[in-house]
């Protein structure tokens, strides 16, 4: 059997690819030349790198503004005026600044490694992030795989951390993030195989494209399972990313920072951004796989998302719509956070095998039973589903289509196959 | 090597080593300078041997060379989370030496600051325990109430946490005027708020999953390491030295109705206002104790609302406070209180100066935290702050 998997790009080429093409066409080199493609590569690494550090910039301070309206409090309300903005730019100013400090029983190199694994791995995962139609450094056709993969990663960095502190609480804390993220990437997997399979793809852009239209084509009304499916897929993800109820791995009361104990300064900062930059993509997963990715509840840039120039509006639009989606996960995660008391290491595995994997495994089977028998489900009440939106890549066998082009877009009701 | 290897048994030579871990004194949930140490098997606690004398301030010692009312301000700074219930001890044990009779509006404020006090350190109990269960919230809710405590005992006496307040023969003032209108109208707005911790942490699933079953103290066991307050009724013994104690203190609450909190036969007092008791929990464990703190801030409200009456009616004056040089007479007396973390016992010999020639202090949570290496063997190393947090020590009670 020839299984032909197709490169899907989008509606246009992709972001990369036109900035690739400017390029050349500035230094009036053949519009596929290797250097464009570095270039533009480049560019989107360092705009990633400032979604990242503005995003835990951000975060930070949100962090500490939500916690404290849900205490009774004020929050930061002094630096960069009235709602303290600048309260996470003072802090780094001061992490940059102190001691470098590294205990005398510490592994050096395993040490000063540690946060830069761990950043490295919570960065790589935006790689694959669309935030609009084609917005993403690299339209990955196996881009929901490649970001579970590469954020499972992240778990290296920690018993590094852990191991090299030369500290028995950070040791403790390593092992627990060992034992748990190991743990929780299975129910993870089971709960994006949901999605995936409603959409037959990986590819995180295709699968935004699957949901255009009103908000009723977002997959969380695809079938019943759906809603489970979510809840299941969100307490893995904040386990995964080492959120409280389930931030065992520094559990302050017990551990007494767990695995950065032993951390101060600029790398400890940099372990705190690479947990922000974690949660926003265990986020906007969430919204990508569930709640439409970049489209807005209605379809408002429907009419020009197809056209050459004014596309890009639509996409700024999609892009901020995206954002606010997954602004609005990561602020759910800081509510829980500041509500839940933190269970206990064995409770923790428990609810992990003996009840997410179960209910995933149980929402899976549903879901292809659903789909396989097409019986509807709020998703196909709507009349007005926008067909343009419902985009299902090819995975062609015997299609002449898919064999003569490589790029290969074609239109269809999600249930027409 | 060669003969007895079995490839496929992996583990053969794995062997887990035994550590010992310092938990404290400098850690976040040992509610002071608390010292643990842990034997640990990888998360499993096989030992843990607490570690005292951290905070330790000779204040018997300082007893000793100082008149009683010039020690007031060390017994405050003993539990420093129930200043006031401190004050009454001492000044009980005092009194009692030296034959004092106090007039009856005395008597009725002093029920009230004491059970205002309670109220405020069973706020601080219920906060850092969740604290020490990893929720941050309710431990800022809590201090915000008490906020208000401290701001009605401002006006009674000036401080809001070493008060000085009640003395041998009295209090050093009466309650401001208006003091008590405001009193209620504080207590008005705490009982709806209770509801609140309620629902954050006693019926809160996680919660009841890290408390339910976790510590076991049997009324055995509670008894025989000495335990008292809530760690004792926690585990089922119904006793209250406001009820049970001596002459002394409990004609202090005589004609106030109130029942002890204690589980019997299965359920607590007024427990059906409150949440259930889970189907997990098991008598004596952290759970109890936690409950019987939350059940006695609603008892310590009912009392102040039957004191505010009494006070207002009752005849007399604040008292008068002895003479900073008073000569005590020759003798010694012990007397036990209530206070909010257990049976406070304060013992003072005189030889006839108005300095006492001896001065002791028996410490309720010094004995609620002996039982720590029993209920706490074999625990995994979450459980311990859990276990430690329920007891509800303050470690200037134990290190005086």
């Amino acid at each position: 059997m020839r299984l032909n998997v197709i490169l899907f790009f989008g509606k246009h080429p992709g972001a990369k690819r036109i900035v690739a093409e400017f390029i050349n066409s500035l230094l009036s080199l053949s519009s596929d030349h290797a250097l464009g493609y570095v270039v533009a590569s480049l560019i989107h690494c360092v705009l990633l790198l400032h979604v990242i550090a503005v995003g835990a910039l951000v975060f930070i301070w949100m962090e500490r503004k939500v916690s404290g309206r849900i205490q009774d409090r004020l929050g930061p309300t002094r630096v960069g005026g009235r709602f303290g903005w600048l309260q996470t730019l003072a802090d780094g100013l001061k992490l940059i600044t102190k001691e470098d400090l590294m205990p005398g029983a510490a592994d050096p190199l395993l040490f000063r490694l540690a946060p830069y694994l761990s950043f490295a791995a919570s960065f790589t995962a935006f790689l694959a992030l669309p935030f609009a139609d084609g917005w993403a450094a690299q339209v990955l056709n196996v881009g929901a795989f490649f970001v579970l993969a590469v954020l499972g990663l992240e778990v290296f960095g920690v018993i590094l951390a852990g191991y090299g502190s030369g500290s028995k609480w950070s040791l403790f804390g390593g092992m627990r993030e060992a034992a748990q993220v190991v743990s929780y990437e299975v129910p993870l997997g089971l709960c994006v195989l949901v999605p995936v399979t409603v959409c037959g793809t990986l590819n995180l852009v295709t699968i935004g494209n699957m949901q255009a239209g009103l908000f009723t084509n977002w997959l969380i009304f695809q079938n019943p399972f759906m809603p489970i499916v979510f809840l299941a897929f969100f307490t893995c993800a904040m386990a995964s990313v080492n959120r409280a109820p389930f931030d065992l791995a520094e559990a302050e009361s017990e551990l007494v920072a767990g695995f950065h104990t032993e951390y101060s300064g600029l790398r400890w900062s940099i372990f705190f951004m690479a947990e922000y930059g974690s949660m926003f993509v265990v986020s906007a997963l969430a919204a990508i796989l569930f709640f439409g990715a970049w489209h807005g509840p209605l379809p408002v840039f429907a009419s020009i998302s197809a056209s050459p120039y004014l596309m890009h509006i639509a996409n700024l639009a999609g892009c901020t719509n995206f954002i606010l989606k997954t602004v609005i996960g990561v602020t759910v995660m800081i509510w829980i956070r500041w509500t839940l008391p933190r269970l206990r290491i064995d409770q923790v595995i428990t609810m992990c095998w003996k009840y997410c994997v179960p209910i995933a495994a149980f929402c899976l089977v549903g879901t292809v039973a659903w789909e396989v028998t097409g019986l509807p489900w709020i998703g196909d009440m709507t009349p007005n589903r926008n067909p343009m939106g419902s985009v299902r890549e090819h995975w062609a066998q015997d299609d002449p289509v898919a064999s003569t082009s490589h790029s290969v877009v074609i239109a269809e009701g999600r249930r027409n196959d | 090597m060669a003969t007895g290897f079995d490839s496929r048994v992996v583990e053969y030579d794995v062997r887990t080593d035994e550590m010992l871990v310092n938990m404290g004194p400098q850690h976040p949930s040992t509610h002071g300078v608390l010292r643990l140490v842990l034997r640990t098997d990888g998360e499993i606690v096989s030992e843990v041997t607490p570690h005292i004398g951290y905070l330790h301030r000779c204040a018997e010692k300082i007893g000793e060379n100082l008149t009683p009312r010039q020690w007031i301000p060390y017994t405050d700074r003993m539990d420093y989370l129930a200043g006031m219930n401190m004050n009454l001890g001492w000044s009980l044990a005092v009194e009692k030496l030296m034959g004092l009779q106090l007039p009856d509006k005395a008597r009725h404020l002093r029920v009230i600051i004491a059970e205002l006090g309670r109220i405020a350190s069973h706020l601080v109990g219920m906060g850092a325990y969740g604290l020490d269960l990893g929720t941050f919230s309710p431990f800022l809710y809590a201090f915000r109430e008490r906020e208000k405590i401290l701001d009605l005992f401002e006006e009674v006496c000036g401080a809001r946490l070493t008060y000085s307040y009640i003395t041998p023969g009295g209090a050093t003032a009466d309650l401001p005027p208006g003091w008590i209108g405001r009193c209620e109208a504080f207590l008005n707005e705490l009982v709806p708020i209770i509801s609140d911790y309620h629902n954050l942490l006693t019926s809160n699933a996680i919660f009841i999953k890290r408390t339910c079953g976790i510590g076991v103290l049997s009324a055995e066991m509670a008894i025989d390491y000495g335990c008292s307050g809530p760690v004792l009724r926690g585990s089922g013994v119904d006793y209250d030295l406001r009820r049970d104690g001596e002459e002394r203190y409990t004609e202090m609450y005589d004609g106030y109705s109130f029942e002890v909190i204690a589980e019997r036969d299965g359920h607590y007092p007024k427990d059906h206002q409150y949440p259930k008791v889970p189907q997990d929990a098991v008598l004596g464990d952290c759970w109890h104790r936690f409950y019987v703190r939350m059940l006695e801030v609603m008892q310590a409200i009912d009392l102040l609302r039957q004191g505010f009456d009494r006070y207002s009616a009752a005849t007399g004056d604040w008292g008068t406070p002895i003479k900073l040089t008073q000569k005590l007479p020759k003798g010694e007396a012990y007397l036990e209180t209530e206070a909010p973390r257990g049976q406070m016992g304060f013992y003072l010999v005189s030889d006839g100066s108005s300095i006492p020639w001896r001065v002791r202090a028996r410490s309720s949570s010094f004995c609620n935290l002996s039982v720590t290496h029993e209920i706490c063997r074999g625990v995994p190393i979450a459980d311990v702050p859990a276990i430690v947090g329920s007891l509800d020590i303050v470690m200037g009670e134990i290190d005086r």
